[in-house]
């Protein structure tokens, strides 16, 4: 086994005749927090939705622990039981209860019996500080409870690898907060992180790894305080002069 | 500032309640048009109930037992028409000393109906599984005969007999059918996608008189061989519902945002499953409106089988109006108010149920 969580080499996308991803190369290490921000239309979500192959590349190749992603419908499925992917838009189920929203994947994915799915469920809500909602539905919870109930979803399947694709641009300024603190100490566990975000201090205290996109290619990879202090491309650099101010 | 007191709540203000005159004068005669058309509703309430009210209840023959008992109430409905014959309107011509089979399999249905139709009734599952599954043979057994029971050819069938078994086994089948028909019309796959969208057009661009009649009489013509009319006719009517179900379901999915599909998969669920658990439920509870919409439809398109020669209720009636014995001027009339009236009942029934389950599952959360 590699000791990498994501390998990408060469990797090329194409929407119909539009390249949304341009010869993408890069390597996720285990335990690795890595931040992927740029400008919107730079192809930072297809990226990540790539890795769980909500979208398929059409070249190169994408490993992810150690499992290609191939055209095979069972090595998708092999893989998204490993990946937590967390959206914008939340998307839980609104049919369903907090809890059996998380218990959901477990029973019929990892085919957990209903009791302990439950257990799990109710050891990640509390992870994220809302076990005292479980039995709510979606719809009565505010936007933060909701992305923490995200969370706490893909969570409950144990994944090795955690994507998050935007998870706080659809929250009001005060909801903000409590999911990135959330956020924060899920990277205290050690747990592997890919994170679009916008969030600049977010980027600066947790990430190992900041990494650049603009016009569907990587620009620039560094460190967050070299990233912010001396970032050597001038797209980087116009790009961190419009977002810090 | 910053520690200013809040503000103590306190209730709305409640209107006064309106007194009689305020209420007519707000609700009926609040302008001149609206005093208008009050007088208007008024008069057509006038000429036209009254009068029906007076024809069906206080001009009309209760009781006798024939055309002589009815004929003295000239103006009135004929009651002792429909209860001397209410064996036939409900039974058909099925064979007298068999009827307690259609009473066991009429009751066995309103029971598990009920079952699963009241709330907080324990067990729903088992006896949904037993009145989908099971309920369906008993009562074909039941009524058709065999394990000893004697045989009553279909032919022999009718009335409300007739015009619940059509729809009942419509109903069952054209959810399923019309769920996977949906599902496929949106599938990704070109062949699955191809056969249902032709399947659904099919149907949907045939009346269904027509395909009553090609399927029983043409379809013996093509096969060569003799299909038991009543079945040919049955699936006839359950294939083409279930094209205009697939429709109404095919909307409700539409109406699913990208985001559910996404997160099911993005959880690793395979397609069924996530039809299964996240979709469809979410897709039925949009659709329910029309989907008992459909069913109340086909429930009442029932009576076009009388076209291939069944006598369903309606059929029935109108078949036993024609009867000499009982001719008057107003036994037709009477027979068709009956019928108009048993509709009107099993279709409200199946109506106030969709809006009950509405509220029921609307009751989670919504977004």
């Amino acid at each position: 086994m590699s000791t990498s969580a994501v390998e990408i080499t060469g990797l090329n996308k194409w929407f119909k005749a539009f390249h949304v991803l341009k010869d993408i190369n890069l390597t996720v290490a285990r335990g690795e927090r890595v931040v992927i921000c740029g400008p919107s239309g730079s192809g930072k979500s297809t990226l990540i939705r790539c890795i769980n192959g909500l979208e398929r590349h059409q070249e190169g190749r994408l490993t992810v622990e150690g499992v290609e992603l191939s055209e095979e419908i069972g090595q998708i499925e092999a893989v998204r039981a490993n990946v937590g992917l967390v959206f914008q838009q939340f998307n839980l189920f609104p049919h369903l209860t907090v809890l059996e929203n998380c218990t959901l994947a477990p029973m019929w994915v990892k085919r957990l019996p209903k009791r302990e799915a439950e257990t799990l469920a109710m050891k990640y809500l509390e992870r994220v500080h809302i076990p005292e909602q479980a039995l709510k539905y979606p719809g009565q919870l505010s936007g933060g409870q909701q992305q923490r109930v995200a969370i706490a979803r893909a969570l409950t399947m144990e994944p090795r690898i955690m994507l998050f694709d935007e998870p706080t641009s659809a929250l009001d300024p005060e909801m903000i907060k409590e999911v990135l603190e959330t956020m924060v100490e899920l990277a205290e566990t050690g747990m592997t992180m890919l994170v679009v975000t916008h969030e600049m201090g977010f980027a600066r205290t947790v990430a190992n790894r900041v990494v650049f996109m603009d016009e569907g290619e990587i620009v620039e990879i560094a460190p967050p305080e070299e990233f912010f202090t001396k970032p050597k491309s001038p797209r980087t650099k116009e790009f961190l002069s419009q977002i810090l101010r | 500032m910053a520690n200013a007191p809040t503000k103590a709540s306190r209730p709305p203000p409640r209107a006064p309640l309106p007194g009689p005159i305020e209420w007519l004068r707000e609700n009926l005669f609040s302008s001149w048009g609206n005093a208008a058309l009050t007088v208007v509703a008024l008069l057509i309430l006038y000429w036209v109930v009254v009068p029906f009210v007076r024809w069906a209840f206080i001009d009309a023959a209760w009781t006798g037992t024939g055309r002589d008992d009815c004929l003295a109430f000239e103006n009135g409905a004929c009651w002792p028409f429909v209860s001397e014959r209410i064996g036939q309107i409900i039974y058909g011509f099925y064979d007298v000393t068999e009827r307690w089979r259609v009473d066991l399999t009429l009751i066995g249905l309103a029971l598990g109906l009920l079952w699963l139709t009241m709330p907080g009734m324990p067990g729903k599952r088992p006896v949904g599984a037993v009145m989908v599954l099971a309920y369906p043979l008993i009562a074909f057994v039941l009524l058709a005969g065999g394990f000893g029971l004697e045989e009553v050819p279909t032919t022999r069938w009718g009335g409300l007999l007739m015009t619940l078994v059509v729809a009942f086994t419509g109903i069952v089948a054209s959810l399923p059918l019309g769920i996977l028909l949906a599902l496929g019309r949106r599938s990704e796959l070109p062949v699955v996608k191809g056969l249902s969208v032709a399947f659904i057009e099919l149907w949907r661009g045939v009346p269904l008189v027509t395909v009553l009649f090609m399927a029983a009489n043409m379809l013996p013509l093509f096969v060569g061989l003799s299909v038991n009319k009543l079945l040919a006719a049955l699936i006839a009517v359950a294939l083409f519902s279930s094209a205009y179900m697939a429709e109404v379901i095919r909307g409700g999915l539409q109406a699913i945002p990208k985001g559910q599909y996404e997160a099911a998969a993005a959880m690793g669920l395979s397609y069924w499953r996530s039809m299964a658990f996240v979709i469809l439920p979410q897709a039925l509870r949009l659709s329910l409106p029309n989907i008992v919409g459909n069913f109340i439809g086909l429930l009442k398109d029932t009576s076009l089988i009388s076209i291939i020669g069944f006598f369903d209720l309606l059929g029935i009636v109108q078949a036993g109006a024609t009867d000499p014995e009982w001719a008057t001027p107003n036994t037709a009339l009477t027979g068709y108010a009956f019928v108009g009236a048993v509709f009107w009942a099993m279709c409200f029934g199946m109506s106030r149920y969709a809006t009950h389950l509405e509220g029921v599952l609307g009751a989670g959360g919504r977004r």
